[in-house]
């Protein structure tokens, strides 16, 4: 890795590397908060740590050049998607602060499978783009992703408005009190 | 910039979801461990995008938050009508179906 960033930097002149110091911090917060997000005992504290995961991807999408999808997702997660959740875990519980039994009895399980799934994962990942540099880019015009959105991606753009349209009158079915 | 770089952070995220839906015991903390993996995949969908010099991955993550939020919502609904009826929201005390 480190060669092919050497060499990046002999063929350019320079790394950019205020964005590589700016991933760097971001990505640390993010692994950080969703590492909290799974092991804390207070339900509340791990959606408030979801937050800061879902602002950190946001973040990276801004370092991404996809400026439009950083929006969104700040606009559908941190702003609605958070709500419901704080919603239900309102909704569902009346006890605030450190609960026991957040865990399952074989949750040990979960590490073995999780550090197996990134050791291949992380194998295949830097087996195939180990020198795979992302040069300089000019961001994408957010017209581009209308003009994918309106011709080629018009079906399944129209799918979604059904299945977004069911899913809400689902949900206001499920949880009517009758 | 390298794309190892957003693929392994997308990988982390991933893996740590993973654990998360095996572990926890919470019904609303699982779907937030979803919500994670859900993340990772689009973070991998944006980085393809910027890596091919291609919009297409956009679209296409942009189409994921859509559907994430529509399985969120109708998640909690679920939650919250198995809260009503059994007062828990315990995943492993959901036995009826077991044969």
């Amino acid at each position: 890795m480190l060669e092919s960033l050497l060499a990046q930097a002999d063929m350019n002149g320079s790394v950019n590397v205020a964005i590589n110091i700016a991933f760097g911090i971001i990505a640390t917060v993010m692994i950080f908060a969703a590492f909290s997000v799974v092991t804390t005992k207070n339900v509340v504290h791990a959606a408030l740590y979801l937050v800061v995961v879902l602002a950190g991807v946001a973040a990276q999408y801004i370092l991404a050049a996809a400026e439009f999808v950083a929006v969104s997702q700040v606009m559908v997660y941190i702003g609605a998607v958070m709500v419901l959740f704080l919603f239900g875990i309102m909704l569902t519980r009346a006890q605030i602060g450190k609960e026991e039994g957040l865990n399952n009895n074989g949750w040990q399980l979960g590490i073995p499978v999780a550090l197996l799934l990134f050791g291949l994962m992380a194998y295949v990942i830097v087996d195939t783009y180990e020198d795979t540099v992302i040069g300089e880019r000019t961001p994408f015009a957010t017209e581009g992703i209308s003009d994918q959105v309106l011709a080629p991606f018009l079906v399944p753009f129209l799918a979604i408005s059904f299945v977004l349209l069911a899913a809400a009158i689902g949900a206001i079915v499920l949880a009517r009190k009758d | 910039m390298l794309a190892v770089n957003f693929l392994l952070l997308a990988a982390v995220l991933f893996c740590i979801g993973v654990f998360g839906v095996i572990a926890r015991r919470n019904a609303v903390m699982v779907l937030m461990s979803i919500e994670l993996i859900l993340n990772a995949v689009n973070l991998n969908l944006v980085a393809f995008a910027l890596m091919n010099n291609n919009q297409e991955g956009q679209v296409f993550a942009l189409y994921v938050i859509a559907i994430a939020a529509a399985e969120v919502g109708v998640g909690l609904a679920m939650v919250l009508m198995i809260y009503r009826n059994r007062k828990s929201i315990a995943l492993d005390e959901l036995s009826e179906m077991k044969g």
